[in-house]
C-alpha cells in the first residue's frame, strides 16, 4: 500500500473539506443529543432550509457568472407580499403566475442593468435592495398582509402539505435543484455560465454572447426567488414587509460556504445544497446541544472563513497569504 | 482643454450640482406640497440635516479609505451596535461605580478601542488568510451581529446620563455636537489620504495592488490599518449618537452597511479601488440625507425614500460609466 503523504492529506481535507466538515458536525451533534437523527428532526431542518435553499439555487447562478446578487431578499419580501395580496383579490390560480411574473420583470431589469448596461452588479443589486424594499412598502402601504379565508384555501399546499409523505417544500426544493443541477452541468447553457464567469472576455471572443447569458442568470435568480416568495407566504398565509430582511446575506454565506468563488466561474448546485444543509443542520445542533439561538451567527461566521481559507489556501499551496 | 479635463470636472463637480438640484427642487416642491409652514431652507433645518447626517457620515468617512484601498467593509453596521452597548453598559458596571461623571470617558474609550478591535480583527483575517474582504466582512457582519444577540438577548440595552446627554445636545458655535464631530472627522481622514503618506499609498494600493508591492509598499499593515479605522469611527458614530439617545436594540445598525456605501458610491468613489475623494463622500451623505429629508417635507411616505435612492444609484452608476467611457475616448485622440 502507497504511503499516504501529508500533502496529499492536506490537499484532500482542503479539497473536500466542507464535506469533511460537514461530516464531523453530524457526528458531533448526534453523540451530543440523539434527538438529531431523528428522521423527524431531519425533515424538519431540510423543510425549514428549504426557502433558503431555493434562493440558493439561483444565487449560485449569479455567482458562477462572476456577478452579485445582494436583491433576493428585498424581493423575496416583495414576492411575498404581491402573492398574499392577490390571494384575495383574484384567487390563488391566477395570484401565482401574476406574482411569478412581476417578480421575473424585476429579474429581467437587474439582469439588463448587470448584463446588457454592464454596470457593476454589487452596487446594481444593492440599489435594487433599496428600491425593491421601497416598492414592496408602498404596494402594501406599509401593512401586514393577510389571507382573509385561512381555512378555506389550498394555498397553503406549497408550504404546509405533503405529498408522497414528504414535505412539499422538500419535493420542489429537491425537484429544482435536480432541473437546475442538469441545466448547469449537462447544457451546452450551463458551460456558458461558467466560461463568462471564469473569462469573460475569452467568452466573448469565442462567441458566446455574455449579455444574454448573464441576463438569464438573473432571471433564474428571480424565478427561485418567487418560488421561495411562494414557499413562505404559503407556509405562513400573512407576512411582514420585511420577512426577506437579511436573507440575501445568508444566502450568499450559504453558496460561500459551498465552495462557489465570488470571483466567478466555479461552484456547483450540488455544493451550494451541502451549504445549506450545513447551515441548516448547525443551527439545528447547536438549539438542541442547549445554545442560544444566536450563537449559530458566531459559528456561521468562523465556518465560513475557514471554508475559504481553506479553500484558496489548497489552491494556492500555502496556508498564510503572500500579502506582505 | 487636456482630454479627459471636462469629464473629470463633471465627476468632481456632479454631487454638489445634485445636492443644489434638491435643495431648489424641495424648496420649491415645498412650496405647494408641504404642510409646514416652514421653509425648507429654514436653518433650524439644515443644523438638523447636519446633525443627522453624522452617523452615517461618519462611518462614510472610513468606507471611502476602505474602498479606495480596494476593499469593502459589511460589518460597520454589527461593529456600531456592539460600540453601542459597551458604551451604555460599562456606565453601569459595578467598578466603575466610584467615579461618578468620570465614567464618561472611560465608557468612551472602551467603546472605541472595542470597535479598534473587532476592526484589527477584520483587517487581520483579510491580510493573514487572503480572503477577499467582501466575504471576510460578510462572516462578521453576521458573527458580530451574533455577539451583540448573545450579550442581551433581544432586549434593548439603556442608561441614560444626563451629563452625557446635556453635551450630546449641546450646540457650539451654532453647531451640533454631532455636526462637529462629523466635520473634525472628515477634515482629518481628509489629511491623512492628502497629506501623509499612509494615504498615498493606500491610493496606489487600490490603483494597482502589484505596482505598489514591487514599489516596495506592504500591503498588509496599510489594508490593516484603514480596517482598524473604520472599526474606530463606527464605534465614534455609535458613541455620538447613543450619548443621546441612551438606548439601544440589538437590531441597531442593522442596513448600515448599505447606507454608507450608497453615500460613498454617490460621492463618485470607485468599488474597483484607487479613486476617491473624502469630500466628494461629504457631499454623497449630505445628498443622501437632503433627500430623506426633503421627501418627508413635501409628504411623500417613508418607503419612497428607499424607493428613489435605489434608483438613484442605478443612474448615478449608469452616468459614471458613461463619462469613463467618454473620458477613454478622448484619451485615444
Amino acid at each position: 500500500m502507497a504511503a499516504v503523504t501529508k500533502e496529499q492529506v492536506g490537499g484532500f481535507l482542503a479539497r473536500q473539506g466542507i464535506l469533511v466538515a460537514f461530516a464531523v458536525f453530524m457526528v458531533g451533534f448526534t453523540l451530543a443529543n440523539q434527538r438529531f437523527v431523528d428522521p423527524d428532526n431531519i425533515l424538519g431542518v431540510i423543510r425549514s432550509s428549504a426557502i433558503l435553499g431555493v434562493m440558493a439555487l439561483g444565487v449560485t447562478f449569479v455567482v458562477i457568472s462572476g456577478n452579485l446578487d445582494l436583491s433576493v431578499g428585498s424581493m423575496m419580501s416583495f414576492s411575498t407580499i404581491v402573492v398574499l395580496d392577490l390571494h384575495d383579490k383574484i384567487g390563488p390560480a391566477l395570484a401565482i403566475p401574476a406574482m411569478f411574473a412581476m417578480t421575473l420583470c424585476l429579474g429581467a431589469f437587474i439582469g439588463f442593468l448587470v448584463g446588457y448596461l454592464k454596470l457593476n452588479s454589487l452596487i446594481v443589486t444593492l440599489g435594487m435592495l433599496s428600491a425593491i424594499h421601497g416598492l414592496t412598502l408602498t404596494y402594501s402601504g406599509g401593512q401586514n398582509m393577510d389571507i382573509a379565508d385561512k381555512e378555506g384555501t389550498w394555498f397553503d399546499f406549497f408550504g404546509q402539505g405533503s405529498a408522497l409523505g414528504i414535505p412539499v417544500p422538500i419535493l420542489i426544493f429537491v425537484l429544482l435543484a435536480a432541473v437546475l443541477g442538469v441545466v448547469l452541468s449537462k447544457t451546452p447553457f450551463g458551460r456558458k455560465v461558467y466560461a463568462v464567469g471564469g473569462n469573460g472576455t475569452a467568452a466573448t471572443f469565442s462567441g458566446i454572447r455574455r449579455a444574454r447569458v448573464v441576463f438569464t442568470c438573473y432571471l433564474i435568480s428571480a424565478f427561485c426567488v418567487a418560488t421561495a416568495g411562494l414557499l413562505q407566504a404559503s407556509r405562513s398565509l400573512g407576512s411582514q414587509n420585511t420577512v426577506g430582511q437579511g436573507l440575501e446575506l445568508e444566502v450568499l454565506a450559504a453558496v460561500i460556504l459551498g465552495g462557489a468563488s465570488l470571483l466567478g466561474g466555479s461552484g456547483t448546485i450540488f455544493k451550494t445544497v451541502i451549504g445549506v444543509l450545513i447551515l441548516g443542520f448547525i443551527q439545528n445542533g447547536l438549539l438542541l446541544v442547549g445554545l442560544q439561538f444566536y450563537v449559530q451567527y458566531v459559528v456561521t461566521w468562523i465556518i465560513i472563513i475557514l471554508a475559504v481559507w481553506l479553500d484558496i489556501a489548497a489552491k494556492r499551496g500555502k496556508l498564510w497569504s503572500p500579502i506582505a | 482643454m487636456k482630454p479627459g479635463m471636462l469629464s473629470n470636472f463633471l465627476k468632481r463637480g456632479a454631487i454638489w450640482g445634485f445636492i443644489a438640484l434638491e435643495l431648489i427642487f424641495f424648496t420649491v416642491a415645498g412650496e405647494y406640497l408641504s404642510l409646514s409652514e416652514k421653509a425648507f431652507m429654514d436653518v433650524d433645518n439644515m443644523l438638523l440635516l447636519f446633525k443627522q447626517s453624522a452617523p452615517i457620515g461618519i462611518i462614510a468617512m472610513g468606507m471611502t479609505i476602505i474602498m479606495i484601498n480596494g476593499n469593502i467593509d459589511l460589518s460597520v453596521g454589527a461593529i456600531y451596535a456592539i460600540c453601542a452597548i459597551v458604551l451604555l453598559d460599562s456606565m453601569t458596571w459595578p467598578i466603575f461605580a466610584g467615579l461618578g461623571d468620570m465614567v464618561i470617558p472611560v465608557a468612551w474609550v472602551l467603546a472605541l478601542l472595542a470597535g479598534v478591535a473587532l476592526g484589527a480583527l477584520n483587517g487581520l483575517i483579510v491580510w493573514k488568510t487572503g480572503v477577499d474582504a467582501f466575504i471576510v466582512t460578510l462572516g462578521s457582519m453576521l458573527g458580530y451581529r451574533g455577539l451583540v444577540f448573545m450579550y442581551n438577548g433581544e432586549q434593548p440595552t439603556s442608561h441614560l446620563n444626563w451629563t452625557l446627554v446635556d453635551f450630546a445636545e449641546a450646540q457650539f458655535l451654532g453647531l451640533h455636537t454631532a455636526t462637529w464631530f462629523l466635520l473634525i472627522v472628515t477634515a482629518a481622514i481628509w489629511f491623512l489620504m492628502n497629506r501623509t503618506v499612509h494615504g498615498r499609498n493606500a491610493y496606489a494600493i487600490g490603483d494597482n495592488r502589484e505596482a505598489a508591492v514591487n514599489a516596495g509598499i506592504r500591503v498588509g499593515p496599510h489594508m490593516m490599518i484603514n480596517f482598524m479605522i473604520i472599526g474606530f469611527l463606527a464605534a465614534l458614530s455609535a458613541v455620538v449618537f447613543y450619548s443621546e439617545s441612551g438606548s439601544v436594540n440589538p437590531n441597531d445598525g442593522e442596513l448600515y452597511e448599505l447606507w454608507v456605501i450608497t453615500a460613498v458610491v454617490l460621492g463618485g468613489t470607485k468599488l474597483t479601488g484607487g479613486a476617491g475623494s473624502i469630500i466628494s463622500t461629504f457631499g454623497g451623505v449630505l445628498a443622501i440625507q437632503l433627500l430623506r429629508k426633503g421627501l418627508a417635507h413635501i409628504g411623500a411616505d417613508t418607503e419612497t425614500v428607499n424607493l428613489v435612492i435605489g434608483l438613484i444609484l442605478i443612474v448615478v452608476l449608469f452616468l459614471d460609466r458613461q463619462l469613463n467611457i467618454k473620458g477613454k475616448e478622448e484619451l485615444k485622440v
